[in-house]
C-alpha cells in the first residue's frame, strides 16, 4: 500500500468523476444531432441557437431572480443561526438546529411535496415566490455550515476586547465580527446561488405555470433534436458553476489569511 | 514601603456560582491605587474569574465589586474605568497596528492628527514606534502583547487588567517583558492587576499578591511576607520550594513555642513563626532550601549545626541542589547552594556539616 | 443556590440572546418544514376522495402502500438501489479520502478537495442526462466500443434499468461520500499511527487497528449522507431507470401531480422516510455496539 497505487487510484477516480462533464464541450461543438462517437466536425450553431430562444431566456431570467433572492435570504437566516449556535448556549438548541439542518439529509421530494400540500391547503398560488420559499429552506443549512465555520474561527476574546474598549454589541458586530466573517458570507451567497440555480425538483413541484432553467431543461429532454443545444447550455452552466466556485474558494482562502488562521481545506 | 494609598478596587464578600459549581467563595480584599497587584494560584482556582468580575465580563452571584469607590453592579463592561489585556491578546487581525491601538478612541471622535499623535505616543511607550502601518496579523507574540498594552493604556483607564499576559511567550522573552511591565507600570502610575499561575512571575513583578486556591484567597501579602511567612502549607508549597519535616508542639507560653522537630531536635520558635491556618496533616516544620547551608572545609556555623548524609547532587549552573538527610530525619530535604567558586565537590554518600537557624523555620500545625 | 442578585439575570440573558438570535431561522424552519412534514403525516391517515380529501382517520393508505405488489416492489427496489449505491460509493470513496489525507502535502489538500467537489456543484439534471447519453443505445459507450470493434451490437443492459440508476447515483453522490471520511481521517492524531509503527506493527495492521476505527464516525456520516437522500431521488430513475428502474420518488410524484391522491402519496412518503429512519438507526446502533468507535 504505497502512495503510488493510491495516487493511481485517486487519479482514476477523478477521471471517472469528470468523464461525463468533459463530454459536454466535446459534443456542444460537435456538428451532429446525435450524441455518439465518432465526432463529425466543429460548429457553434448550437450556441447560437440559444440566443434565439425566448422561452430559454425567460427561464434564465426567472432562475436568476430566484437564485439571487434565495441566496440573500438564506445567507441572512444563516448568519443568525450560525452566530446563535456558535456563540450562545440555550435550551432547545440541539432540537432547533437539528430541524433547521434537516433538509441536508431529507430527500428533496419530501420537502417539495410537503410544502406543496401546505401551500395549496392554505390557498396560496404556486409561483416563483413559492419556489423561493422552498429554495431558502434547502439553501439555509449550507449557509449555516459555511458561516458556522467562519464564526467559530473568531476568537471570542476579540469581541470582549471590543466591548472592553467601549463598543456596544451592534458596533462590535459591525466593526469586528462582520468584517472577519465577510469571506464566509460571500462564500455562502455564492454557494446558495449555485444550489438554487441548479435545483430542479422543488421548482418542478412549486413553480406552478412558471419556469426556471432546470424546468426548461427537463422539458427539453423528450425532444431528441434539442439534445445538442442542451449540451451547449450545459457547457455554459458548468463553466459558470466552476467560475463561481473558484471565486468562492478564493474568498474562503483570503478570509483565512486575513484572520491569520490555518487552512483546514474545504468548505464543510 | 510607601504610605497607605487609597483603595482602587474592593471585593466585598464576592460569591460566584456557575450553576452548582461554587467558583468564588466569599472573596474579601482591597487593591490599592497605583499598586502592581497579582492574583496567583493554580488552574481552576478562580483567579481569572475574579479578574473578569472587575472587568465586567462575569457577573457575581452575591456581594459587591467596587472600582474607585463605585459599586459596579449593573455597570456593563464597556462603561467601566478598566481595560484588559487578554491572554490571547485579542488583536483585531483585519486592522493595522495603528487602527488597533486607536480603536478605543473611535467614539471620542478626535480630529485625525490628534488621534495620530496619541497613537504615536502610545506606541512609543511600549517600544513599537513606527509600527503603526503594519498589518496586525503579521506580528510576533511579543509584539502583539505590546500592541494590546498600548491599545488598553491609550484610554487612560484607572485599572489595567492583565490575564496571564506572558504565558504564551518563551522564557527569555517572558523575563524581558516582566521587567518592561514593571517599568511601564511605574511610568504610567495606574493600578495593574495581573493574573498568573507562575509564582516566580508574581514575586518578581508585584507589590502585593493574593494567593488563591479553590475560589478563596488563602493569603494576601507582599512577596517577602508570602515567601518567609506563609500562613498555610498550600501557600508555602505553591510559592517557591518548601521542605517539610514532622514536628510535635511540646509547650507554648509567653516566651515562645517549644517544638520537637525531626532532624532538628528541640527548638524554640516565636509566635510570629507559626502559620495561621491549621493544617489537617498534623504539625510540621517548614524551611526553604536556601536557609540550610552546607559547611565546607573549616567554615563555622553562625547558629546551629547538624550532620547530614548527601543522597543526591543536582547541578544547575548558578546553583547546586543537594538532597541531604540530616541525622534523625526519615527522608532527605533539599538544600540549595550558590556556586560561587566553581562546583563544590561532594560525593553521594558523603557526610557533611549543615548549618541552620531556628529563626528560619515556619511552624505549621 | 442560584443567582440571586441583580447580576443574576446576566446569565439568563445569554439563553435569551441565543434564542432571540436563532428565532428568525427557527421560525422559518418550523413554518416551512416542521409544519408541512406534520401535515403530510396527517394527510397520510386521511381518506382520498375523487377531487378532495375526506378528513376521516384511516389506515387504508398505509395498507395500500404495503400490500400493493407494484408499490411494494418499487419500495424494495428503492431500498436496494440505495443500499447498493451507498456501499459502492462509500467503498470507492474511502481510498480517495485516505489518499488526500495521508499522501497529499497539506498545501495541496484543499486543491484536491476543490477538484473533487466541483462536479457536485454543476447541474445535477445535466449530469444525469449525460449518463443517459453515455449509456444509450446510440450513446457514447456503445458507439465507442463499436468503433473500437470490441462489440458487434450495442449493449442494451446498461440503460433504462436499475444498473443505470446505480451507476448514475454513485457518480452523483461520490463527493458527498468522500468529504466526511476525509474530515474524520484528518482528525486522527498522526502520532498515534507513528506510535503503532514504533511498537512494531505493520502498516496494514496499524490501519486496521488504529486508523479504521478512528475513521468510523466519518464513514458512518458518509453512509447516512448517501443513503438517505438517494432513496428519495426522482430525476435519476425518471431519466435513466426506465419502467424497471422506477423508485419511490417517481411513485410519489405520480400520486401527487398526476393522480391527485394526496393521502396515498403522503403515506408513501412517510413510509419511505420511516423505513430509512429505521435502517439508519439500526446502522448507528450496530456501529456503536460492535465497533465501539469514538462517539462523534
Amino acid at each position: 500500500m504505497t502512495g503510488g497505487w493510491f495516487r493511481v487510484y485517486a487519479f482514476g477516480y477523478l477521471i471517472f468523476l469528470y468523464a461525463p462533464i468533459v463530454l459536454l464541450p466535446m459534443f456542444a461543438f460537435n456538428d451532429a444531432t446525435i450524441i455518439a462517437f465518432p465526432l463529425t466536425g466543429f460548429t457553434t450553431r448550437w450556441f447560437s441557437a440559444m440566443f434565439d430562444n425566448p422561452p430559454l431566456h425567460l427561464a434564465v431570467k426567472n432562475s436568476l431572480m430566484v437564485a439571487v433572492t434565495s441566496s440573500v435570504i438564506a445567507t441572512c437566516l444563516g448568519v443568525f443561526a450560525a452566530r446563535a449556535s456558535t456563540r450562545y448556549n440555550f435550551p432547545l438548541k440541539g432540537g432547533l438546529m437539528g430541524l433547521i439542518m434537516l433538509p441536508l439529509v431529507l430527500p428533496e421530494i419530501i420537502v417539495a411535496v410537503s410544502l406543496l400540500v401546505v401551500l395549496l391547503g392554505i390557498g396560496v398560488n404556486l409561483s416563483l415566490l413559492t419556489v423561493i420559499l422552498g429554495h431558502v429552506l434547502i439553501c439555509t443549512p449550507f449557509a449555516i455550515a459555511i458561516l458556522s465555520s467562519a464564526f467559530q474561527g473568531l476568537d471570542r476574546s476579540l469581541e470582549e476586547a471590543a466591548y472592553d474598549l467601549g463598543e456596544t454589541a451592534f458596533s462590535t458586530f459591525r466593526l469586528i465580527i462582520l468584517p472577519l466573517v465577510m469571506p464566509g458570507v460571500i462564500s455562502s451567497l455564492l454557494i446558495a446561488f449555485t444550489i438554487s440555480l441548479d435545483e430542479f425538483i422543488i421548482a418542478f413541484f412549486l413553480a406552478g405555470t412558471e419556469t426556471t432553467l432546470p424546468i426548461y431543461i427537463f422539458s427539453q429532454f423528450r425532444f431528441p433534436k434539442a439534445v445538442p443545444v442542451i449540451m451547449a447550455l450545459g457547457t455554459i452552466l458548468v463553466c459558470l458553476s466552476i467560475t463561481l466556485l473558484t471565486i468562492a474558494e478564493i474568498f474562503r482562502r483570503r478570509g483565512i489569511a486575513k484572520a491569520g488562521g490555518k487552512d483546514s481545506g474545504g468548505f464543510l | 514601603m510607601s504610605a497607605e494609598k487609597p483603595t482602587m478596587i474592593e471585593f466585598r464578600r464576592v460569591q460566584k456560582y456557575y450553576g452548582d459549581y461554587h467558583a468564588l467563595r466569599g472573596i474579601n480584599a482591597s487593591i490599592r491605587a497605583g499598586e502592581f497587584f497579582s492574583l496567583l494560584g493554580p488552574s481552576g482556582c478562580g483567579k481569572t474569574t475574579l479578574l473578569r468580575t472587575i472587568a465586567g465580563f462575569e457577573g457575581i452571584s452575591d456581594g459587591a465589586v467596587l472600582v474607585d469607590g463605585k459599586d459596579m453592579a449593573g455597570v456593563p463592561a464597556n462603561q467601566r474605568p478598566t481595560n484588559m489585556v487578554f491572554q490571547s491578546y485579542a488583536i483585531f487581525p483585519h486592522l493595522t497596528v495603528a487602527e488597533n491601538v486607536g480603536f478605543g478612541l473611535r467614539r471620542a471622535r478626535l480630529p485625525k492628527d490628534e488621534l495620530a499623535r496619541q497613537v504615536g505616543t502610545a506606541l512609543e511607550m511600549v517600544g513599537l514606534s513606527g509600527y503603526g502601518a503594519r498589518a496586525a496579523h503579521a506580528l510576533s507574540g511579543g509584539q502583539r502583547q505590546r500592541v494590546a498594552l498600548a491599545r488598553a493604556l491609550i484610554l487612560k483607564p484607572k485599572v489595567l487588567l492583565l490575564d496571564e499576559p506572558l504565558s504564551a511567550l518563551d522564557k527569555k522573552l517572558r523575563e524581558q517583558m516582566q521587567v518592561e511591565l514593571i517599568k511601564l507600570q511605574r511610568q504610567v502610575g495606574i493600578t495593574f492587576v495581573l493574573v498568573t499561575h507562575d509564582q516566580e512571575e508574581a514575586l518578581v513583578m508585584s507589590d502585593r499578591i493574593a494567593v488563591m486556591f479553590e475560589g478563596e484567597i488563602d493569603q494576601l501579602a507582599d512577596p517577602e511576607t508570602l515567601y518567609r511567612h506563609p500562613t498555610s502549607r498550600r501557600v508555602a508549597n505553591f510559592i517557591g520550594t518548601m521542605n517539610f519535616m514532622p514536628a510535635t508542639v511540646l509547650a507554648e507560653n509567653g516566651s515562645g513555642i517549644e517544638v520537637e522537630a525531626q532532624g532538628f531536635g528541640r527548638v524554640t520558635l516565636d509566635a510570629a513563626q507559626a502559620a495561621g491556618t491549621p493544617s489537617p496533616d498534623g504539625a510540621s516544620i517548614g524551611f526553604r532550601p536556601e536557609t540550610l547551608t552546607i559547611l565546607f572545609d573549616n567554615q563555622a556555623a553562625v547558629d546551629r549545626e547538624s550532620v547530614a548524609t548527601i543522597e543526591e547532587v543536582v547541578y544547575y549552573g548558578d546553583m547546586t541542589y543537594y538532597d541531604a538527610r540530616l541525622d534523625g530525619m526519615q527522608s532527605p530535604v533539599r538544600i540549595s547552594m550558590r556556586n560561587v567558586f566553581g562546583r563544590p565537590v561532594l560525593d553521594i554518600g558523603a557526610r557533611a556539616r549543615v548549618a541552620w537557624s531556628p529563626g528560619a523555620l515556619v511552624l505549621f500545625r | 443556590m442560584k443567582n440571586r442578585t441583580r447580576w443574576g439575570h446576566f446569565r439568563n440573558s445569554e439563553a435569551a440572546s441565543g434564542l432571540l438570535l436563532l428565532s428568525p431561522t427557527a421560525i422559518y424552519a418550523i413554518l416551512m418544514l416542521a409544519a408541512p412534514l406534520a401535515t403530510i403525516t396527517l394527510y397520510s391517515v386521511f381518506k382520498d376522495d375523487y377531487l378532495t380529501i375526506i378528513r376521516e382517520f384511516t389506515f387504508d393508505n398505509y395498507i395500500e402502500a404495503w400490500t400493493n405488489v407494484q408499490i411494494r416492489t418499487v419500495m424494495i427496489r428503492s431500498l436496494g438501489v440505495s443500499l447498493s449505491v451507498t456501499a459502492v460509493t462509500v467503498l470507492l470513496a474511502f481510498p480517495v479520502a485516505y489518499f488526500v489525507s495521508f499522501h497529499v502535502p497539506p498545501a495541496r489538500k484543499s486543491m484536491w478537495l476543490f477538484l473533487i467537489t466541483i462536479p457536485f456543484w454543476t447541474s445535477y439534471l445535466i449530469r444525469v442526462f449525460l449518463w443517459k447519453v453515455i449509456l444509450g443505445y446510440n450513446g457514447v459507450v456503445n458507439s465507442g466500443l463499436l468503433g473500437l470493434g470490441v462489440i458487434d451490437e450495442p449493449l442494451t443492459f446498461i440503460l433504462y434499468n436499475v444498473n443505470a440508476v446505480v451507476i448514475t447515483l454513485a457518480h452523483a453522490y461520490a463527493p458527498f461520500a468522500i468529504l466526511p471520511i476525509f474530515v474524520s481521517l484528518e482528525k486522527i492524531d498522526r502520532s498515534l499511527l507513528e506510535a503503532g509503527l514504533d511498537l512494531g506493527e505493520s502498516k496494514f495492521r496499524t490501519f486496521l487497528r488504529v486508523t479504521l476505527p478512528l475513521a468510523m464516525p466519518g464513514v458512518v456520516a458518509s453512509v447516512l449522507i448517501v443513503f438517505i437522500p438517494t432513496v428519495g431521488d426522482y430525476v435519476t430513475p425518471h431519466l435513466v431507470g426506465g419502467p424497471e428502474g422506477r423508485m419511490v420518488a417517481n411513485l410519489i410524484q405520480l400520486q401527487y401531480l398526476k393522480l391527485d391522491n394526496y393521502p396515498l402519496g403522503s403515506a408513501l412518503a412517510v413510509s419511505a422516510m420511516g423505513v430509512v429512519t429505521i435502517i439508519s438507526l439500526l446502522f448507528l446502533y450496530l456501529n456503536r455496539r460492535y465497533l465501539r468507535g469514538p462517539q462523534s
